[in-house]
């Protein structure tokens, strides 16, 4: 057997001098956009980053112009534009988070988790009452929410991918359209469905038949997805053996896809738990633990949040920010889970 | 000759061949049962969707018989009682659509180049690992909770954004929309169309980056082997192919971008009046006159509110049928 | 027929004596030295050294995935699109790596130029514009562009058939129509060599047949390299044959030499097997 001395190389990689260069436009460009906000009238942050797009555009253009002559212009701006624009959409995602994580922080203490509002004010100093009895709403609501829109979902799903009936087109596209009803609009729905006509007032359960018909769209759609990616052959397979499709669907298809639809849940919760404009007109908002959701006002995350944004004093608005920092962790360790699981499957 | 002979063979034949059997299966029942649980199912999407329609209106109605439409195109919104204690109310959503589209079209204008340009560095430029995680970032972008849009778009962009405001007007008051009836730039339409931006950039980004991974790969791969850079393979290859599904991603946007309520609420100055002026703190919102007036509301306000809320709900769903048509039709032609 | 062929035979050996196969570089023309390429850690093709001399027609042949496509996609740098792909060795192109530190990959692609197994117009052009396409995207300068225009489609075998619609979309042209619309979009930007990935494999034989004419012709002035599953069209195009296999492990070339050499008297017992219909 021959023994391979070559070893595998990349010559179209980057090489030491060209991160170089790259490394030194960036540096001289941030070095010449300072001197400029120093020396003349523009001023602060936006001022710096507008000098130091420009000179380190047009420094790496000059730099590709001279290497691969004038067809590198054109490229060079398009690629210098598209880096910009990517780092400028993920400058608010990391201030948001920024801010949410700093501000948030400043309002833990050691009773948030285990007091409610009861009987405390949004008015209070801080260390007042807690959100406990949000956290335990927010939970029931998504609880509730999943185990109505879970079954919904997967089955509309399973409809779309094993029965593909003559409608499946037209569902597929009315589902599309389900996602895109605004939140305000699905709790406006419940008000006049639910609360306005049946013994369901205003709870628990009747803010989690709000968040369902924004979740279902979600489940259906990430179900399916993960569905079209079990192999037809398998379905044949089981076919073929002489099982029904009722058998082959239950007993192959949905264990093949089991990690999949768990993270298409995980998903539908992560894309609900912090919808606040539906439980305006549903949940009611309560200041005290109500374990039942069924029966009078319950609070969650989301309202708690917005109650203190609302009020807009200084006590109330650390109690908003501490909310969303509580709210943001728990979308944050779903989305995580769901990635996790959904990461393995695909690694595959 | 051989032909002749052959069709003189069929034709004498033709008595012969049998009719196609008609093959009928019986499934079993828990098939039966099966089917008809999942397919009926399958239709709850559209029961509901109608459900929501026919539920708003119904209530609506009131409101757009006693407005009539007035309702779409006034301004006012004044719920008043005569002295025999009738209603004389008029509800009116006219600055309300002005300042949804107003906004909306901030959004987009400052939303989708980003998002293009996102959706390109993801596809064409970013390095696989790197690729995972931004993609992650993203999506998790899309799965932040509006009231946090809201509070950081409130002490955050704010005042970054006021100052822009001011620069913009200092330089270019002249042209119509930057101009501003008095020097009052605190939360504007502009301001409301930059936190929208954001909220809408993840849907916009992953359906053009959905539609950009589309591009038939002997397409790209023939543009390189004509010597084409990379931009001149996205310009000659990827954009003819994609445009379509970006237009598409960007309606979707638009209808998140009508539909948004809290956020907006939180950093739009609502005023019962039609303003143009982007830079000028004064705009509307139909989701946040929702919220707005929710709290207080009885009797006919709250049936003006609901109405609005049928207005929204029709308005965003035409928005989402076409555009979802569109990046469909895009979609199913790069298979 | 026969006559083509013996002719080919001809050209052949004529050629054969002035350059033969391994031998040193003319100074003008392509070499491989030493080319391995891998998809992640698998080697999927093995220290293929290989020249071919300008003006001359080289086909590769050999069984599916025994690394052909992947050995001429290393030569105009197509391989690095694979994200996990790399390689070792050189490709010189007059005298010069095309790998080198700070080469404009481009301007390779241009000298280099491919067409792929499948046709593949840009649909949102019409004819004339995908002839013209890699001026445009090359950013290159030319002062006849109807001059140019024509001169590709006539050198493609194409002119007669769309001289009168050249401002139709290329969807309408049929299967063969759109391969030698390829041929002249690559022809368009004046490439010294025209690599060829299996260019009849999605054809019928009539196209077949027109796309062979086709490369007769071009040989004239452009070296070929062609990669095909078809034997008898090795035979009848190419001045040279490059036999290629891979036996479980990394595909390596087997032997090379003057086409009527490699069909008549290979030297190597695989390479009879093969030619010979016994395996592949």
């Amino acid at each position: 057997m021959t023994t391979i001395q070559v070893k595998p190389q990349r010559p179209w990689k980057a090489t030491p001098r060209d991160m170089g260069t790259t490394a030194g436009v960036i540096l001289l460009s941030a070095l010449a956009s300072l001197l400029l906000v120093l020396g003349t009238g523009l001023k602060g942050k936006i001022g710096f980053m507008v000098c130091f797009i420009l000179i380190s555009t047009i420094l790496q253009v000059v730099v590709g112009v001279r290497k691969f002559g004038r067809k590198a212009l054109g490229d060079n701006i398009a690629s210098s534009l598209i880096y910009v624009g990517a780092a400028i959409v993920f400058l608010p995602v990391f201030s948001i988070l920024y801010m949410a994580v700093t501000k948030g922080a400043a309002g833990l203490h050691p009773s948030l988790f285990t007091e409610t509002m009861f009987n405390a004010s949004f008015l209070d100093p801080i260390d007042k009452g807690g959100l406990l009895h949000s956290l335990v709403g927010t939970l029931y609501l998504i609880s509730i929410a999943m185990i109505i829109s879970v079954p919904m979902g997967i089955l509309t799903a399973l409809y779309l991918t094993e029965i593909r009936g003559p409608g499946a087109g037209f569902i597929q596209f009315i589902v599309q359209a389900m996602s895109g009803v605004p939140s305000v609009v699905a709790g406006l729905f419940i008000f006049t469905s639910v609360i306005l006509i049946s013994p369901l007032k205003a709870s628990g359960a009747a803010g989690a038949l709000a968040l369902a018909i924004l979740m279902i769209p979600t489940v259906t759609r990430t179900s399916q997805e993960v569905l079209l990616l079990v192999p037809h052959d398998l379905r044949e397979a089981g076919l073929a053996l002489g099982a029904t499709q009722w058998k082959t669907v239950a007993t192959i298809v949905v264990p093949a896809a089991r990690n999949g639809l768990i993270t298409a849940t995980i998903l539908g919760v992560a894309r609900i738990a912090g919808e606040t404009a539906p439980l305006i007109f549903t949940i009611g908002g309560a200041d005290k633990l109500n374990l039942n959701p069924f029966k009078d006002y319950q609070s969650a995350l989301p309202f708690y949040v917005w109650k203190g944004l609302v009020l807009g004093t200084p006590e109330s608005l650390q109690r908003a920010w501490t909310g969303i920092l509580v709210l943001l962790v728990l979308v944050l360790s779903l989305f995580i889970a769901a990635r996790t699981l959904g990461g393995k499957k695909m690694g595959k | 000759m051989y032909k002749i002979q052959h069709m003189t063979l069929l034709e004498n034949k033709s008595a012969d061949i049998p009719a196609p059997r008609v093959i009928t299966t019986k499934p079993r029942v828990s098939d039966k049962i099966f089917r008809g649980v999942v397919t009926s199912f399958g239709m709850s999407a559209l029961l509901i969707l109608t459900l929501i329609g026919i539920f708003l209106a119904y209530r609506g109605v009131q409101t757009f018989h006693s407005q009539g439409w007035s309702f779409l195109t006034s301004y006012n919104w004044d719920k008043t009682v005569d002295e025999n204690g009738n209603s004389v109310s008029s509800f009116g959503v006219g600055a309300m659509l002005i300042g949804t589209v107003l906004i909306s079209i901030v959004a987009l204008i400052v939303g989708v180049p980003l998002s293009i340009a996102m959706a390109l560095f993801l596809t064409f430029y970013a390095p696989a690992r790197l690729k995972t995680i931004l993609v992650s970032v993203v999506d998790l972008m899309a799965a932040f909770p509006s009231v946090l849009f809201g509070l950081w778009g409130f002490f955050v962009l704010m005042p970054m954004a006021n100052y822009w405001a001011k620069l913009i007007y200092k330089y270019l008051h002249w042209i119509p929309i930057f101009d501003a009836p008095e020097p009052f730039f605190e939360r504007s339409p502009f301001i409301a169309g930059l936190v929208l931006a954001i909220m809408i950039i993840p849907i916009v980004t992953s359906v053009s980056r959905e539609v950009f991974a589309q591009t038939p790969l002997d397409r790209i791969q023939a543009a390189y082997a004509l010597g084409a850079t990379k931009w001149g393979v996205i310009k000659a290859v990827v954009f003819p192919f994609g445009s379509s599904g970006v237009v598409g991603g960007a309606m979707l946007g638009l209808g998140r971008a009508f539909g948004e309520t809290v956020a907006v609420y939180t950093v739009l100055n609502i005023v019962f009046a039609p303003n143009w002026h982007v830079l000028f703190g004064a705009g509307g919102n139909i989701a946040s006159l929702i919220i707005l007036k929710w709290g207080e509301a009885s009797g006919d306000e709250t049936t003006a509110l609901l109405a609005a809320g049928f207005i929204l709900f029709v308005m965003t769903l035409l928005v989402n049928m076409f555009a979802n048509f569109i990046v469909r039709q895009t979609l199913k032609s790069g298979k | 027929m026969n006559n083509a062929a013996s002719s080919l035979a001809d050209v052949s050996k004529q050629r054969a004596t002035q350059k033969s196969p391994g031998s040193a570089p003319m100074g003008t023309g392509l070499e491989a030295r030493g080319v391995h390429a891998w998809f992640g850690s698998h080697l999927a093709l093995e220290d293929v050294s290989l020249d071919f001399a300008a003006g001359t027609v080289t086909a590769l042949i050999g069984p599916s995935g025994c690394g052909k496509s992947t050995f001429i996609r290393t030569i105009n740098r197509m391989h690095e699109f694979i994200p996990t792909a790399a390689m070792a060795g050189e490709v010189l192109l007059d005298g010069k790596d095309v790998y080198a530190p700070g080469t404009d990959v481009t301007k390779i692609r241009l000298q280099i130029g491919m067409v792929f197994q499948k046709p593949n117009p840009f649909p949102s052009m019409t004819i004339g514009e995908n002839v013209l396409s890699g001026i445009k995207l090359a950013q290159l300068k030319v002062d006849n562009k109807e001059e140019l225009l024509e001169e590709c489609l006539v050198r493609a075998g194409l002119w007669n058939e769309v001289k009168d619609r050249l401002g139709a979309h290329a969807g309408g042209l049929s299967g063969g129509q759109q391969q030698r619309l390829c041929i002249a979009r690559s022809l368009a930007v004046q490439p010294k060599v025209l690599l060829m990935d299996e260019p009849c494999s999605a054809l019928d034989p009539g196209s077949t047949l027109r796309i062979e004419e086709t490369i007769s012709e071009l040989s004239k002035s452009m070296t070929i390299i062609i990669v095909t599953h078809n034997m008898q069209q090795a035979a009848r195009v190419s001045d040279y044959t490059a036999f290629f296999l891979s036996e479980g492990g990394p595909g390596r070339m087997i032997e090379v030499g003057p086409t009527t050499e490699i069909f008549t008297r290979p030297r190597d017992i695989k390479t009879e097997n093969y030619v010979s219909g016994r395996f592949g």
